[in-house]
Formats: C-alpha cells, structure tokens, sequence
C-alpha cells in the first residue's frame, strides 16, 4: 500500500468471537445498506443512463479494503495500492482513470467515487460507487469513440484526487472537469447523487458499529469474508476438475477493420485453487475495443455465478481471492499496454461471461445455459434540436436471454443486474426523434428445447440532422446453442435514408450523419438454444407462433408444421424424423459454423466484408 | 341508534369491526374468508356481529369495506380474458415491459417471466400514431382496426384496454378507438389509458390499464352483489363504501368503475386504523409494521397522514395508482428457516409455509421451521394462547422443526430460534429504514406502532433494534384494518398532466386549471351526498428538476400562489429536494401534474369510556409461562387485554393475549395503557 492513512486514533481493531447469527444479522443490515445507496442513487439521478437504465454500482468494503458487499469486487485495494497521498477523514476520491486503479473501472465514462468511513479518528469501512456519465468530452459525443487509438482521445482523465477534502468539496477543480464535458449538469446532478449515495453507507456503517460495538461489526465482517472463503473452496473442488479444459468465443471486430478477436481461456484446478488462463488471447486491438481487465472482478464474477446456485442469499465478498488465479497476458486485448483506447469495452465485459459459461458448463453440460446477450450494445443521436438547443441522447439496447435449464429465454431483456429501458414516450418528449416501432423479432431466438429470447428491433425516426454512433456486436460470429440448440440469430443495423436509399450499417462506427426523416431499424441478436429442439412439445412451439415470436416457417426449425393455426400432427412426424436424420448426433455446441466459414459467407448474408485476422506481431 | 360497520376481507380471515357513532362502544368479529366469493363472509360476520351485540341490522347505516377481491384475482391470474389495442409497433409492450431482471449478477439464469394479463394472443395494434405534443402524426385506419377488433371479438375477450403511444397528451385516438369498439363489442367494458392513468411511460400505463380491465369484471360482480345483499338484510339506503389503495373512501359505483385504485385496500387499512389510533393517543409521526402470514407491510405517518405513493408492484405487476406507500418484506409469520449446507448461514424467507402446510406448530403437515415455529419455542406464543379464539398450537411440532435448524447450525435449540427471530425482525427492520432513508427522514424521529396477527410478537424487538419508543400495540391489532375502514374519510381526486418548465407558465392559467380540476372533484364528493361546504380541498403540484425522473408531490397553497407567482411553488420544491435529499440543484422546475383531492370531514365518532375505578392488573394475570430471552429463561407473567384499562402499567417479562394478537414484553421493558386503550411500550422507568 502506497496510501498513507492519517488517523487520529490508531487503535487495531480486535477480531473477538462473534457467534453465527450476530454475522447473519450484520451480514442482512450490510446488504440493507447497499440498498438504500441505490435508493438515494436513483432518486437524485439525472442523466437518463443511470436513473432509468440503473448503470452505476454501489459497495461497501471493510476497513482494509476487502469488498463486503456489491457486485464487480473492491475499487479500493487498487486504489489503496496505487494513491501516493494522504487518506483524512472527510477526504473523498473521485478517479476514473482504468490505467491508475488496476482497472477497478474500466473506461473514462465509469467515474468511481470512492469514501474512507472514519468512526472515533479511524478508519471503520469504505463505501465506493461508480456511475456511467453520458459524456465525459473526448472526441464524440457520448465518450465512447470506437475508432480512438489511445485513451487520450477518449475524454477527461482524472487520476484519483480529492473531490473533497477534510469535508471541504474542491469547487474548482470540479469546474475544470465539468468545463471538459458536453453535459455538465448531468455529470455534476449524478456526482452528487454518488456522492449522497456512499454518504448513506458512511452513516449506516457507523451506526452499525455503534450498534454492535467497534470489535463485534468488525470481526462479523471478518467472519462474512471467512464464511466465503470457506463456502468457495467447497464450491471450487465441486464445479472445477482438476482436468483442464479449455474454451474461446470472440468479439466479432473492433471497427477498424480486425476481427474476430479470440478469447481464449483455459481452467483446472490445483489443490483447491481455481486457475483461469488466457494464455492464447488475442492481442490489443488498436481501437478502443479492449477490456482492461482487473483479475479481482473476474474472480467475483466466477464466484457469483457459481456460489449462488448453493446459497442464493449469500452476500457475495472477497474473502475467496486466494482460492483463484487469474492468468492475462500483458498485451493482449484484456491487458492492453497503455496508453491504449478503452472505451468501447462493453463488447469484451459481456462476452466474458458467455466464455466463462461454456468454460465452466462443460464439466456439467445439463446445467449450463447458451450463449446469450453478452453486451450492452449503445445507440447515441446528437444535434441540434428544433429549439436550437444541443442534445445527446445515449440509448442501451437489449436482447435474448439465451435458452436455460430452466426455461426458455425471456425476449429483449437484460442480462445485467438492475438494468431497465427508457421508456420510449420519454425519450420522445425530450429529443427530437420518434420510435415507430418497439418489438422483438419472431425467430431470432436460436431455436431448442428450451427457446433462446428474441433480439429486440428499434426502429428510430430521427427527426432533426445530426450524427448517430452504433456500438454492437455478434454481427458475424452466432451467440451459440448448447446441448443441441440451435445459435440465436446475428444483429444486424439498416439505415433508411429518408432519401429512399438503403445503407447497411457496421456494428461499430461514429460519425454517421444522419438526415431528419431517416429511419434506423436497431436489431439485436437472439439468446442461443438449449436443448434438441426436436424434442419441443409442440403445443408450445404453436403457442409461440400464436403469439407472434416464432413464425409459421419458423417453426420448421422445430420440425413444427403448422396448418391452419393448428399443428399439422402427420406432417410434423414427418418432418422431426426428416430433420433428425440430416442432423445425425447433436453438438454439445452449436456456433452456426467456423470462423472461417463464417468470414466466407461474411458478405453475402450480412452486407459487410469479413474483418482481416487480427495476429501477434 | 346508529352504527358504522368497518369489514376487511383478508386471504384468511375476514374481520369486522361495528362501533356505535354515539357512544363509541365497538364490536368485533372474525369469520373465515370464502374465497370463492368473499361477500358470503362479509354477510356471515355480520350476522354474528349482530347476534352477539344485540344490534338491529336496520341500524347499520353505512358499511365500509375493505377488500383484496381485486389483487387477489391478480395474484391468482383469475381476471378476465382481456384484450389489449396498442399502437402499430408496440405490441409487445407489456411482453417486453422494461427488460428488467431481477436479481444481481447472473440473475437470469434463473428468472422465468409471468403470464402476461393480456396476452399477445389478444393483443392488436391501430394503425395510428400521435408525437410527444399530441400532433396527429398518422390518422387512425379505422377500417383496418375495425378488422382488428372483430378478431377480438372472435376471441371472446370479457374486458378491453385501450392504450395507444402519447395518449397521455391526448385522448383523441384512443376515444375514435372507443367508438368502434363500442360498435364492434357492444356491452364489453373498456378501459383507455388516458381515463385510468393519463401519466407518461408507455408500459405502466398500460399495464395499470389493462389491470384495471383484467379485475373489473370480478369486482363489479363482487360489488353489485354485497352492495343488493345490504340492502335486503340491513336497510334500503344502506350506504356502502370502498376503501382505496390511497386510503380514501369511494363509493362502490366509482370503486367499481376504476378497481386499480383499490388493489392496496387491504393494507391502505391497515395504516388507516393505526393513523385512528396513534392520532388520538398523540402521535403524529409513526413508522408502522404489519406482520402477517407470508409478509410484513410497512408504512410512514407523518403529520397524521400516511404518505402516498405513486406507483406499487401486486406480484409482478408494476402499477400505476396512488397507493398509501406501504413496503413490502417477505418476512412474516410463516417464513420458512433453511440453513444452506455450505455457508451454514440461517436464512429466514422469503419463501413462506403460507396457510397451507403453515407452520409446523399448526398440525397441518408443515415440516420446515417457520418464524412462528421459533415463538412457539421461545414461549412468546405460549400454548395457553388460542389464535384465533380456537386454534391450539403444538409446541412439541415447533421443537422437532426448530431442532433441525439448530443441528445443522451446530447451537441449541433456543438460539437457533432466537436467531430466527432475530433476523425476521432484522428482514422488516430494514424496510423500515429503507422507508424512511428514501423520505429523508430518521427513523429515531418517530414512534412506531405494530399490528396484524403477528405484529405485536414483533414490536418489543422492533423498538429494541430502532432505538425508538414508544412502541404501540393498537386495540385489537390483527382486525385493524376494518377499525380502518370504519374510520376513514370519503375521498375523491382529478388530475392533469402538464409537463411543461415552470418558467414558461402563466400563473393565472395554472390557478384557472385548479379552479377546473377543484370544481371536479367537489361535485363528484357532492353527488355522493357531502355538502361542499364540508368538504376539504387539497391542492398538490407534482414538481421535478427537468430531466429528472424524481417527482416530488407538493400541497400547493393557492394563496401563496396568487401573491408570489409559481416562485411559492418553486421555493417549496428547492426546499424539499434539499430535505430529502442534502443538496438542491439550480436546474429549470418543471410542473408534472396538477391535482385536486376533496375529502368529507372525519367520522364523528364518540370517544369511548373505559370502567376504570376499581380495577387492578391483578385482575388481568391469567398464569405464567417461561419465555427464552437473550440467553435465559424468564417467567412471563400472562394478561388478558380485554381486562387491562386505561392507567394500568404492565411489566415485563410478560404476554398480553387477545383473540387475535399476542403482543410480548421483554424483561426490563413495560407497557402502558393510554386512554384510547393503546399499549405503549417503553424501556422501564423511561417515558
């Protein structure tokens, strides 16, 4: 630890007994307190990113920094290991630098705010919150330049500093930060909602204290981090052989013309250690598509997917750290050298957990889920509206759980925690466009036992000039079925111009200009199958066409023929049979083809050209 | 003689409550509730009610009621076959609804999505579109929606909703729908969107409409047949009353036409009779807790009035209608105790032992240790105490379940059930605060008051754990909702959407629509027979920085308004937001909605007067029992309530049993009777 912290009361805290239920009770008023930050967070909000899509993420960590509650793992150990100044009580730090806090965040749009909570002159726990802001400056509106090259382009760094100091907030610096952003009301309205929200926390966890004593809150946490690490070592010896096994999906490029990008990761187990290598990666792309990763969130991300299938209501720690490696060649796109881009990494964040669920399903193929919708692909419009006055508008798009063991995908929903669409007539009663249409597209789940959800098509009538970005993905590798299910279908983005002509869109680009009256139809991808799909009962295949999210084609795929809205009984035998002998054995995975096939039918079935390889020098 | 009937029907049990307007004496009655059709037990209790008081049926003037009929047909999906017109494009609205998930990371891996209340299969689009200001944009194709609505037709929906994109700016293409489906479904009632929730968000409006379609049915069956049954078994201008979720008073014509607004009836009661109570005991601010079987309901009283929110959830369902702001915690009397193998933590809830098995303790088949199970344990419900008047628990059941616990956590059988409760209460102690935080408010600032079944058993720890006293158990707490519903006022509100930034407002044309909306609400409360000059009328502003979703509502002083312009409105907001939240912005104001309320006075209801003289806490104490406390054994001296009067001071450790509550009192604690017959519980010798 390069920090140093100034107390006025040094006192160590003493880890005394503390019986089972006293830490149940500690560990539900912690997880109560997390949920009034998000309360006072999504109250006071302004951007529509964080108040009505929820994209900032509250925590709490013990007084040396150990997460304790929240969801991507501590900010502070990095921060703690990386700030060379004095830490006061009153102090808080706000950075949003990846490359200064071992990307706890990991682009510049993340601001991080992070809390010493001080209780009789030392240091009791930290609160932390971080909060996706619309625009932090750079070189397009909305921050995330997929065609950046280094991160200086990519807006306003701000290493850690002292938002406050001693309690005293430092009004200029604040005003030089916000002098670099296209919406500095928005950022300053959410920085005080953060700042409000981790406040919250500081009160509640000293009152905690007062209300257990200082020792008794203390070592309950100390025994919350001890009861993951035991749970987990116990959670890793079930779910990971010692045998390796390996997987990889991609990104499908990075909008300068590379790509697929492999993820490679292989695991095994030593003893009771869990090791992730991703030796085999690919290498840093030279736009903004890489994902710094910080190996403490991955570890949390392994352990939330496991720990909760045995204890759903476990407050997921840090306390299992030691139980995991995690192995990333520096240089590749998940370690990037600085000062490499970063802000278009959302691609990478989600597609790690379709990898870590074929990487750890393999062992446990019946429990594992397809590929799903492994992104949060954005749509930004900006201008000048009719009135003259400036806008950003930054839209999350969502799309289809993949098929699971416990049912079919849900359609055009999240796969991230707390996230929620704007609500179209608010979108259009403040920015100058219109959405003519707002449903998810029949077949575009991968068909199975179990149907992956459907993508999700926008369409936006875009009433005044100006320039639109697109960040998406899976345009040309398939979100995959497993167990036999067939993959999901692609996304794909069509612009119609009001001119009458056509123009297919990459995934990824800024800049595009746009003319009032033109029509973008914003199509996401489908959730992949799971299961033979024909084994459907096809009572519900008839039900899904019914309802209009499988069509009558459709549900062929099923080996469903349907007659005049009704199943064709005869035929479908006939054609189950049919399909069944074509198909021969099924596939544990289903990826629509390899990369290689997939890059020679690139053109003809998306309208783009196949990206070139990418390739170590 | 005149008498006032309060009648809640719960899942259970239905509970009525007959107070005497002269002289404030009341009786109550618990029957079973008929599910099948809850207006049997309403007339059952009524009939017992009268048998045991002596009174006349001719005497009961009116009767308020409380019900869940509505949430019920929702929670059970027994609604009617609803159909749903939206606008071309959006059909999948409440299909996709706002994409969310629930839970944290990884939280759809298991997430499954409910049956919608109109499904696709009924659901057809118009050919039409409005923008954001109400401009036409597409005229409607009626011939094509004719089309459409005979496929309905063939569908044989029973209800149809109406709700079309920006139709909370403008009601014009939802009433040309209206018309041609008056043609093409004669006598299937419909809902618009416009009508039922003329507020912005294409899916809650939706939705809130097509739940008021999917319970209309049912509630105006329900409603028709009590409203005919009164009339003959009571007197021919009986006047029968609805409870809102806002805790107002409709009548059951206007409560059958928008049964959305009733879906918190239930619970908007229950805060109604603690609000009767912890008013005339003194208490103005008070955080409530109602404990039940599967959940606990939280609320906040400030200045004598629960605060109203905007927007509730009924299972899955988000609704829009203004609800008495009750929380939800899945923490109640048959929360089930489990102990995860691996982290052998005890968890508590949220599944639930519900009625049926029910709590080991029951004899019913229930297995699993419930949070009762672990008060039967620890004595708190001793088994001398009969629920319900006639209902014996099993002690040696609650042991053998609670015992399992207490293995697999390796600690004995009283600590695991301590733990239990501890951490039941630990579960509602948090939707206390939550309640509370997101006001602004501190909870220490308020007294609490528990009530429902299981409330008492809770509230000596509630205030332990809160740090605030005193704790109030209310006079018969688990039939407190009708007490409720006999006590409250009729209400009635219209409101206007505006959305528009203060700065570009006239202040004249914003009194002007007050005056619009003020003259609304007045006539409607007039033809239900409250004189205007009764009345009571509230004007509110709900405000917000523009951008922001947040919504503050506001009572607008129309006085202030004309001396000071919309500033007195502005000021108000800064000054709130600044409360609430710390810090107040030097954003634009933007005015969201206008809104009138009228309410008729408060019941007069005569003070009721309790035989004091002559009477000791000896005469109350009915035995002894040992309860489990902290780690030790105490000897609980055991009361009757109905014999405990005003200036009595009971000590702990002791239980107080009436027929439908138990209420415990740790060592070192007492309870007071106020004069309203409340017990106050405090620390001994504070006050």
């Amino acid at each position: 630890m390069v920090a140093k912290i100034k107390q006025t009361n040094n006192t160590p805290f003493q880890r005394i007994e503390v019986d089972n239920i006293t830490v149940d009770i500690v560990e539900n008023a912690l997880a109560n307190a997390r949920t009034e930050m998000d309360a006072v967070l999504f109250r006071t909000a302004m951007s529509p990113g964080i108040r009505e899509q929820g994209d900032a993420f509250p925590m709490i960590a013990t007084s040396e920094g150990k997460m304790i509650v929240g969801q991507f793992g501590s900010f502070i150990t990095g921060f703690l290991d990386s700030y060379a100044g004095e830490i006061e009580e009153g102090d808080i730090f706000l950075t949003n630098d990846p490359y200064l806090c071992n990307g706890a965040v990991s682009h510049l749009p993340d601001w991080l705010v992070l809390m010493p909570i001080f209780k009789d002159g030392r240091i009791i726990n930290y609160a932390a919150m971080f909060g996706h802001m619309s625009d932090v400056g750079g070189k397009v509106p909305g921050s995330l330049p997929t065609n950046a090259s280094t991160i200086w382009e990519e807006g306003i760094r701000i290493p850690p500093v002292k938002l406050y100091r001693r309690g005293e907030m430092n009004a200029d610096m604040l005003d030089v930060i916000l002098h670099n952003v296209r919406m500095p009301r928005w950022n300053r309205s959410d920085l005080n909602a953060i700042v409000a929200a981790c406040r919250t926390a500081g009160r509640r966890c000293v009152e905690l204290a007062e209300r257990f004593g200082d020792d008794a809150f203390y070592s309950a946490q100390q025994e919350m981090l001890d009861r993951t690490h035991r749970a987990m070592r116990e959670v890793i010896t079930r779910v990971v052989p010692e045998q390796r096994q390996e997987f990889e999906d991609y990104i499908c490029d990075d909008g300068a013309g590379l790509g697929p990008y492999t993820l490679r990761c292989a695991l095994w187990r030593e003893g009771d250690k869990a090791i992730f290598d991703f030796e085999g990666t690919d290498p840093q792309a030279p736009s903004s598509v890489n994902f710094y990763v910080n190996e403490e969130m991955f570890k949390i991300f392994f352990g939330a997917l496991t720990i909760s299938l045995y204890d759903p209501a476990i407050l997921l720690n840090d306390g299992f750290y030691d139980l995991v490696e995690v192995r990333i060649p520096q240089g590749s796109i998940l370690k990037p050298n600085f000062p490499a881009a970063l802000s278009c990494r959302t691609h990478l964040l989600g597609r790690i957990f379709d990898m870590m669920g074929g990487l750890l399903g393999q062992g446990t193929p019946e429990a594992m889920n397809a590929a799903g919708f492994s992104d949060s692909p954005h749509f930004m419009y900006s201008g000048y509206d009719q009135k003259g006055e400036w806008f950003q508008l930054f839209q999350i798009g969502f799309g289809g759980i993949p098929g699971r063991p416990v049912g079919d995908g849900p359609d055009g929903h999240s796969l991230w925690p707390g996230f929620t669409n704007v609500p179209n007539e608010f979108v259009e009663a403040y920015f100058p466009l219109r959405i003519d249409t707002y449903e998810t597209l029949a077949d575009s789940g991968g068909a199975g036992l179990h149907r992956g959800g459907n993508g999700l098509r926008v369409a936006y009538r875009l009433l005044v000039d100006g320039e639109i970005s697109i960040h998406d993905d899976r345009w040309l590798t398939y979100p995959w079925g497993v167990n036999g299910g067939a993959p999901g279908a692609r996304s794909r983005k069509e612009l119609l111009r009001a001119d009458g002509s056509r123009q297919i869109l990459p995934a990824k680009c800024d800049n595009i200009q746009v003319k009032a009256g033109d029509l973008l139809l914003f199509d996401t991808w489908g959730g992949g199958g799971w299961g033979d799909p024909l084994a459907r009962d096809p009572a519900l295949v008839l039900r899904d066409v019914r309802k209009g999210l499988v069509t009558v084609e459709g549900a062929r795929r099923y080996g469903v023929v349907m007659g005049d809205d009704a199943i064709d009984q005869q035929a479908t035998a006939a054609l189950r049979e049919q399909l069944a002998a074509e198909r021969g054995e099924t596939q544990l995975f289903d990826r629509g083809g390899t990369l290689e096939q997939l890059k020679a039918r690139c053109l003809a079935e998306t309208g783009l050209p196949a990206p070139a390889t990418p390739s170590w020098n | 003689m005149s008498f006032r009937l309060g009648a809640d029907v719960g899942g259970t049990f239905t509970d009525l409550l007959l107070i005497n307007d002269a002289t404030g004496d009341s009786y109550t009655a618990k029957v079973p509730s008929t599910p099948h059709d809850p207006s049997i037990a309403v007339l059952n209790g009524i009939e017992k009610l009268c048998r045991n008081s002596g009174v006349q049926p001719s005497e009961i003037r009116s009767v308020m009621h409380g019900t869940t009929v509505a949430t019920n047909a929702i929670l059970t999906r027994r609604g009617a076959r609803v159909g749903l017109v939206t606008t071309k494009g959006y059909k999948q609205v409440l299909h996709i609804a706002r994409s969310f998930v629930p839970g944290g990371l990884g939280g759809w891996v298991t997430f499954n999505k409910g049956e919608l209340l109109a499904p696709l299969e009924w659901t057809v689009e118009a050919d039409e579109r409005l923008d954001a200001q109400g401009n036409v944009v597409r005229e409607l194709d009626r011939e094509a929606m004719i089309r459409e609505l005979h496929k309905l037709r063939e569908a044989g929906i029973e209800a149809l909703t109406i709700s079309l994109v920006n139709a909370y700016v403008s009601d014009v293409h939802e009433r040309a729908v209206l018309e041609l489906a008056q043609q093409v479904l004669p006598g299937v009632p419909v809902s618009l969107s416009s009508e039922v929730v003329p507020e912005m968000q294409e899916y809650e409006r939706t939705e809130t409409t097509v739940v008021n379609s999917y319970v209309r049915p049912e509630v105006a069956t329900y409603m028709e047949h009590l409203q005919n049954e009164l009339v003959q078994r009571l007197r021919p201008d009986v006047q029968l009353s609805i409870l809102r979720s806002d805790g107002g008073l409709a009548t059951s014509q206007s409560a059958a036409a928008t049964p959305v607004n009733m879906l918190l009836s239930g619970p908007a009661g229950g805060v109604a009779g603690a609000i009767w109570f912890c008013s005339r005991a003194g208490f103005s601010k008070v955080l409530t807790f109602d404990v039940g079987g599967t959940s606990t309901d939280v609320a906040l009283i400030d200045n004598n009035q629960a605060r109203i929110r905007r927007e509730t959830r009924v299972g899955d369902v988000a609704v829009r209608a203004p609800s008495v702001d009750v929380r939800t915690v899945g923490a109640g009397g048959g929360s089930i105790a489990t102990v995860p193998e691996l982290t052998r933590a005890l968890r508590v809830g949220p599944e639930s032992a519900g009625a049926v098995p029910g709590p080991a303790a029951y004899d019913r088949g229930g297995e699993q240790a419930t949070v009762t199970d672990a008060n039967v344990v620890l004595g708190y419900l001793p088994v001398e105490q009969k629920l319900g008047g006639d209902f014996q628990v099993r002690k040696d059941l609650a042991v053998a379940a609670v015992q399992r616990i207490a293995d697999a956590m390796g600690v004995s059988l009283y600590d695991a059930a301590e733990g239990i409760v501890r951490i039941a209460t630990e579960h509602m102690y948090g939707a206390l605060r939550l309640i509370s935080v997101e006001q602004g408010y501190d909870p220490r600032d308020f007294a609490l008051c528990g009530f429902g079944g299981a409330g008492p058993l809770h509230a000596n720890a509630m205030g332990i754990l809160m740090n605030s006293w005193p704790v109030i158990v209310p006079p018969s707490p688990g039939v407190l909702c009708a007490y409720g519903d006999a006590t409250t006022r009729v209400k009635d509100e219209a409101s206007r959407s505006l959305v528009k930034r203060i700065s570009d407002l006239d202040t004249e044309e914003v009194l002007q629509q007050f005056q619009q909306l003020g003259d609304t609400v007045r006539d409607s409360l007039a033809s239900q027979g409250i004189p205007a000059e009764l009345q009571q009328l509230t004007c509110q502003a709900d405000v917000r920085y523009q951008g922001q979703a947040l919504l503050l509502t506001l009572d607008v002083d129309l006085q202030a308004v004309r001396e000071q312009g919309l500033a007195a409105i502005v000021s108000a907001f800064d000054a709130e937001h600044e409360q609430l939240f710390t810090f107040a912005l030097s954003e634009a104001h933007e005015l969201v909605n206008l809104r009138a309320i009228a309410r008729s006075p408060r019941p007069e209801i005569t003070e009721r007067i309790f035989e004091t003289s002559g009477v000791s806490l000896q005469d109350a104490v009915t035995g002894t029992s040992t309860i489990y406390f902290s780690g030790k054994d105490y000897q609980a001296t055991l009361y009757q309530r109905q014999r405990l009067t005003p200036g009595l001071v009971v000590p702990g450790p002791a239980i107080v049993m009436e027929m439908d509550s138990t209420t415990v009192l740790f060592p070192g604690y007492e309870a007071a009777v106020d004069h309203v017959g409340n017990l106050l519980i405090r620390p001994q010798g504070q006050e």
